[in-house]
Formats: C-alpha cells, structure tokens, sequence
C-alpha cells in the first residue's frame, strides 16, 4: 500500500439515520457505485481524507523512484539500464496522474510537495530502505510494485473518479514493472555465479518484512478503515490484501529457488492462504516517524532536487511571458 | 508550478477514433503543454494526435443540471433503432 495509516478525522461511522440529507444522498451514490466526480457535493472529510490518500500514494511514487536511480549508472548492461530508466520515468508519470488526480479536489500541489518536504505528510515506509545491490531493482520491481499492484488493483474501484481512473492507467503500466523485475532475478538465479544468487537471496532476505508492512497495519490497529471502507476509498482490508499478496507471491519465490525469512510460512490446507509469522511492529512505526535507515537522506535529495529545479521553473515561466507579451 | 496554466490533455488514439480526455498537466505555455503532455499520456503509443486546453477555457455543465439536461432523453425511446419491430422477412436493415 502506497498510503499508510490515513487519517480520516472521523471518529464514528454515522448510520445513514444520523446523516442530514446531503450526507445520505452521497453516501447512497456510494453504495449503489456511482462514482463521485469533482463537482459533485462531498462531506468536507471525504475530501480531506482523499486529499491525504492520494497526496502520499503520489509522494511515494516520486520519492520511490529514489532507491532506483541508486543504480541506474551501473546496471549491469545498455538493456536494463533503459529499462530501468524507463520504468523510473513511469514512476515520475504516476506520481503526475495522481497529483492532477488531486488537484480536482482543490489541493495545491506547491503546498502538498511542501508538506512532504516539510516531513508533515508520510510517503510509503518502503522507500526508506536502501537499495544495496543489483539484485534490489530486481526485489524491488518484483515484491515492491508487486505490492503496489495487490493494492492499486482493489483502487481501481474506489469511488473517487478522477482516484479511479488514475488508478487503472497506474496499474497498466505497473505489469511491466514487476515482470522486468522479477525476470531480473530469474536470470541471477538461473544463469549467475554462486555469488549473484547469494546476492539475490539477500535482497529478498532485507525486503520481505518492509513490504508486507506496506499494506499498513492490522486490521485491528487500524482506527481509519472503517470509515475509509464505508466511503469506499479503500475497498479492501489491509490484512486482506496483504494476505493475497503473500498467496499470489510464495508459487513465484519457489519457481526462483528462494525463500524468505520466515520460519512460520506455510500452506494451509484447510484456509486455503498460506500462513505466516508475525510482523514487527515497532520497526513499520519507527520507520514512519522518520527512523528507517534512508528518511533523512530520501528527504534531503528530495528537497535539493525542488530546490535545483527553481531557476527551471523560472526561466520557462518568463519565456512563455515574453512571447505572451510579444503576441500581444 | 502554481503560477503555470493547467491544461486539459486529450488523445486521438491509432484507430481514427476522437480525441478523448485523458488528464491534465502543468505547463508555462502551450507548447510546453504539448510536450508535456507527450512524455506523460503517450509513452506506449497510445496516440496518434494531441491536443492540450487551457483548463479554464472549458466550460461545464453542473453536475445539479443533470436532470433538466439529460432526463428529458429518457422518456424519447423512439428515438432508438430497436424500438421500430419489424418482421423477419425484411431482414437485416
């Protein structure tokens, strides 16, 4: 999940009962699937709540393209590097679909950056680890958006339009994203030295227990999903989805000759899900709080990059006004 | 980038259909717009043509319109091809 933990300042699902009449009619547009466009009237909450959902899922598609960049001056050949130029550029594109996507809400996108720059708003805990060999773009492609897509798939149905539709062009995109990385690893595993299948092994050994947090917390600990549900801005649980994505994952890790550091994992006949052991909580808060081993760094080269970008900005601005001024 | 126009972006896709929306984006002039809007909505040949508006140039109808606009259609079936039965030996017309 690329939004984390997203306060919807709502303390008690209402009952259609206790809505006044434009909560109900809204709420029974919901219900019924009618998707809720820009115009349309929405409780003040609903708009602050998206706001904040799509604000960190699109800072987490630009700050992630971060731990790539890592090594796209020394992938290992002409290929991957234009592929993984390619699916960083695609990162840069989703984080733009969903900043529009949030602009219909009324947000400025100068001060939504600012808060993210600024630390007040949360990017995925994913990217706050660090991408420490070749194998990495492989993991990350692979159990990253592998993630993303568990999640962003579930999106497509949210009843936000313009969240939707950004949604379903994300998830076109994604696929590619996470067959080029797992391919990445297939090959190490299948045609690398010892030591570059020990490179793979390891990557997956530092990745496994940050992405399953990336579906948030459980359900239990989860105070925001009841209303979050009710809207129909998430459509699915977090333990749900994470349990998909454990199931939708084991088959591919067994087929690469690998495994995960997790003794408790195994195949329950009688669920049907595998099961698996218990994750580390105080690591997932510790890295939102800003402790993981990348914040500091992840932030810095974000607000340099804005930072550098300025005199960009500027000088395409009074470009365009001095030929608006010699048309004149 | 708050200072910049945003633009409403719309693609002709391969197959000789209309431009459709498909987003926005930000741009200090049109033909930035248009580049843009290349590198951001055409990467997988999605298009063919592209046209960028000036987001405040478009104008809506309201979404409390909706009845009086589009409500009288409703009750017009006559208007449909398949309301017109007619007999089998006439074929496919």
């Amino acid at each position: 999940m690329y939004a984390q933990l997203v306060d919807t300042g709502v303390k008690r699902v209402k009952t259609l009962n206790e809505m006044s009449p434009e909560e109900r009619h809204f709420q029974e547009k919901i219900d019924a699937d009618i998707k809720i466009e820009a115009k349309n009237w929405m409780p003040e909450a609903y708009r602050r709540t998206l706001i904040r959902q799509m604000s960190q899922h699109a800072h987490s598609e630009i700050v992630g393209m971060l731990p790539e960049k890592n090594w796209l001056t020394r992938a290992p050949n002409l290929k991957r590097k234009l592929q993984l130029l390619a699916k960083i550029q695609d990162e840069a594109g989703h984080g733009l679909y969903l900043y529009s996507a949030m602009e219909t809400l009324g947000a400025n996108r100068d001060e939504e950056l600012e808060k993210l720059h600024s630390g007040e708003v949360k990017y995925s805990s994913i990217f706050n680890y660090p991408s420490r060999s070749w194998a990495d773009m492989g993991t990350i492609g692979w159990l990253v958006d592998g993630a993303a897509i568990v999640n962003q798939v579930v999106l497509q149905r949210t009843s936000y339009g313009p969240y939707s539709r950004a949604m379903i062009r994300i998830c076109k995109e994604e696929s590619f994203h996470q067959r080029q990385g797992y391919q990445i690893l297939l090959e190490m595993m299948r045609n690398g030295t010892d030591e570059q299948k020990a490179m793979v092994q390891d990557s997956i050994n530092r990745f496994w227990w940050p992405a399953l947090m990336m579906f948030g917390p459980h359900d239990t600990d989860s105070p925001n999903s009841a209303q979050s549900m009710q809207w129909k801005v998430k459509r699915m649980s977090n333990d749900d989805l994470r349990q998909r994505f454990i199931d939708q994952t084991i088959p591919q890790l067994e087929l690469l000759g690998c495994t995960v550091p997790d003794p408790d994992l195994k195949w329950n006949e009688e669920r049907g899900h595998y099961d698996f052991g218990s994750i580390d909580w105080s690591e997932f808060y510790s890295v939102l709080k800003g402790n993981g081993p990348c914040n500091k760094d992840r932030l810095k080269t974000r607000r340099n990059a804005y930072a550098n970008g300025a005199w960009v900005r500027e000088a395409a601005k009074a470009y365009a006004d001095k030929h608006k001024q010699a048309a004149a | 980038m708050s200072d910049w126009t945003l633009f409403e972006v719309f693609v002709r896709s391969k197959h000789g259909l209309n431009h459709k929306h498909v987003g926005s984006v930000h741009a200090a002039d049109a033909a930035m717009a248009l580049e843009n809007a290349r590198e951001l909505y055409t990467r997988r040949s999605e298009g063919v043509s592209l046209w960028v508006v000036p987001s405040a140039q478009i104008t809506a109808s309201s979404p409390d319109e909706k009845e009086p606009l589009f409500d009288p259609s409703d009750d017009k079936v006559y208007r449909h091809a398949t309301f017109y039965d007619l007999p089998q030996e006439v074929g496919h017309m």
